[in-house]
């Protein structure tokens, strides 16, 4: 992993990036998730804690987007794809055109939704009353994302599938000699998945070098620390080991996110391993690990929380 | 004297996507065993070798369709919707993504035994969503069954035949989506088959003719959606029906007659020949037959009990009426890699 960020990485990124802008983004979408979890009684909290870095470098500039296609506020559900759907569009319209030359963010842990959402509405894609209707009846804004859901152009709730996708997509667009990336954020948890590593394999084997994949390495998953129960590590050994190339970066340091993606890959996939903290910014969650796949506060922790999300909005903390 | 034509789809496959540039083969590592060798030598830059990983292969396949391209996977019936279901149906079903399933060794085609023999798939994918099911019974159905695919907007699961097979319906008279052949028109019973027990319900249907028994037998080849005006008419003009499918009697064909039986409230009586809810093992197509009465003979047997008679014939009876060419030394399937 990289050691302190020096000064003059920081000024050449600032003249092409705006790092101060990605902070704030970043800011905003542990405050929004915080401020949800408290009004809905619940939220996948801390996958927004620990990918809210992640998503704003993406979202914030490192990808070239065009503008969103979609609705500002997001209309409700309107049905599944089928041939009695014309009119269906996937989420990806959030993300702007999908043509030559734009790059592609695919979603793959469709957990983090409420993070994606987030996101959309840091980076203004999505209004903050469309993040409102996280989880209502009959909103596309849902809990586990699906690709009608903004941001989402795979179905990726069960977990290893949007590697391959990708890496399909990947292997079209080059097919086609279509300029632009593809990425893909991950969770660390899917590298358990058999999937995967028929993806990795795949993607290699395709020579696919405009496949870009961040991973959220915040160790943890629903029955506790990732390293307890099922270990994952050496993970970019294993995937060095599979052709591709891997680099490991402070996932909560934007100068380093932005920093990999130009990693030289002479002709393979990328895969940046972001390290996180799933309590990030919120240090009074530590106390859960490793139990945070999901939180909801007791009766007597929210006046606390409440006064923090105070404090987040106000920008003391 | 019935044509035989040997590896039809193997050259079909070719001429297919020469006519249509967005056309993709995928291959699970069983290339010669799916007859696209030819097409991989032909067009190799549109065949894609994705090995032995069925999971990555569906979810792979789902994202070149999204791009525009028309995937056609090509395995064994059994790789493509037991190992990667969820595959199957989150990468490419829900989607509604124009994937062409081309599954070979559907029910007990081949020797491999239980692990390689689809004999519940149809059970299986009737309940996926969008999906469309088509199953081929003869070598004219396979050289025009991927021209039926063109207008579905949506995944496509096909039964496929390879290897040597007879010509059983006209060379003019192409597979038609959602359309049954009507093969034998008669008052007596009516029999409803599919892929290669038509061949055999032909044969029944000609022999009992000798007996007097007239038999309405129709060859269904959309087995999703099930919604063909000649099948409900075949129904309706019936008061005792007899379906006939290599695959379990739970499921396929006879339970989508039962369902438009039901669905209709008509008064007829329904018989379901095929692998009685039961996995197969390793043994010839011919042997599996005879052992579950998805041949001639059991269907002849079927009538006989369903109608309350006995025509007295034999197996000997039934071989006069053998559309074979010649007796092969070594049965073809014997000498197919697994």
């Amino acid at each position: 992993m990289a050691t302190a960020t020096n000064t003059a990485m920081t000024q050449e990124l600032s003249k092409l990036y705006d790092l101060e802008k990605m902070k704030k983004m970043a800011h905003g979408i542990r405050t929004r998730t915080l401020e949800l979890t408290i009004e809905k009684n619940g939220c996948y909290l801390s996958q927004a804690l620990s990918s809210a870095d992640i998503l704003s470098v993406l979202y914030g500039g490192l990808m070239k987007l065009g503008e969103s296609e979609a609705p500002f506020v997001a209309p409700p559900f309107s049905g599944v794809p089928g041939k009695d759907n014309k009119d269906y569009v996937t989420g990806a319209a959030y993300n702007g055109p999908t043509g030559p030359g734009y790059d592609r963010l695919l979603i793959s842990p469709a957990h983090y939704a409420v993070a994606v959402y987030a996101a959309l509405v840091e980076a203004g894609r999505l209004s903050p009353e469309s993040f409102k209707d996280f989880n209502v009846d009959g909103s596309r804004v849902e809990q586990i994302g699906a690709e009608h859901s903004p941001g989402f152009e795979l179905t990726t709730g069960s977990f290893g599938q949007a590697i391959s996708q990708a890496a399909g997509i990947a292997h079209a667009r080059k097919m086609k000699n279509e300029d632009g990336r593809v990425f893909v954020f991950m969770s660390d948890g899917e590298l358990e998945e058999g999937q995967t590593w028929e993806g990795i394999q795949a993607a290699v084997h395709y020579k696919l070098d405009n496949l870009v994949v961040y991973v959220d390495v915040n160790g943890m998953q629903y029955d506790g620390r990732t390293k307890d129960v099922m270990n994952i590590e050496p993970i970019d050994a294993r995937i060095e080991g599979f052709g591709a190339t891997c680099v490991k970066v402070d996932g909560h340091n934007t100068e380093e996110l932005i920093k990999a993606s130009f990693t030289p890959t002479e002709g393979q996939p990328l895969f940046v391993l972001c390290y996180t903290n799933p309590s990030q910014g919120i240090p009074e969650l530590d106390y859960r690990k490793p139990k945070l796949h999901f939180v909801r506060f007791r009766d007597h922790e929210l006046d606390t929380f409440k006064g923090i999300l105070e404090d987040m909005k106000k920008g003391v903390r | 004297m019935v044509e035989f034509v040997s590896n039809p789809h193997s050259r079909n496959m070719v001429r297919y996507a020469e006519e249509r540039e967005n056309v993709l083969v995928l291959s699970g590592d069983l290339t010669g065993s799916t007859e696209i060798a030819e097409f991989k030598e032909k067009l190799p830059e549109r065949f894609v070798s994705m090995g032995m990983a069925e999971q990555n292969m569906l979810s792979w396949a789902g994202g070149l369709a999204r791009e525009g391209y028309v995937p056609f996977v090509h395995t064994f019936a059994v790789f493509l919707y037991r190992r990667p279901f969820d595959q199957l149906s989150m990468s490419v079903a829900y989607p509604n993504l124009k994937v062409r399933l081309v599954g070979f060794l559907p029910g007990i085609m081949t020797p491999g035994g239980v692990t390689h023999q689809a004999i519940e798939d149809i059970a299986v994918l009737r309940g996926v969503p969008n999906m469309t099911i088509l199953e081929t019974g003869d070598a004219t159905d396979v050289e025009t069954v991927l021209d039926a695919t063109d207008d579905i907007d949506g995944p496509v699961y096909i039964r496929m035949l390879r290897g040597k097979m007879p010509r059983l319906f006209p060379k003019d008279e192409p597979f038609k989506f959602n359309t049954a052949r009507i093969l034998n028109e008669g008052d007596d019973i009516t029999v409803l088959s599919s892929g290669i027990c038509t061949e055999e319900a032909m044969k029944a249907v000609e022999l009992l003719k000798e007996k007097d028994v007239h038999v309405k037998h129709l060859h269904i080849s959309t087995i999703k959606p099930f919604t063909d005006e000649r099948v409900l008419q075949a129904l309706k003009e019936s008061k005792n029906v007899i379906t006939m499918e290599n695959h379990t009697t739970i499921g396929g064909l006879g339970t989508a007659v039962a369902d438009m039986i039901a669905e209709n409230g008509l008064p007829v009586k329904l018989t379901k020949v095929g692998i009685p809810d039961t996995y197969a093992h390793g043994a010839s197509k011919e042997y599996l037959m005879r052992k579950y009465g998805i041949d001639a003979l059991g269907l002849v047997r079927t009538i006989e009990d369903v109608l309350g008679k006995d025509f007295n014939i034999s197996e000997e009876d039934i071989k006069v009426f053998d559309v074979k060419e010649e007796k092969e030394e070594i049965k073809e399937t014997q000498l197919e890699a697994l």
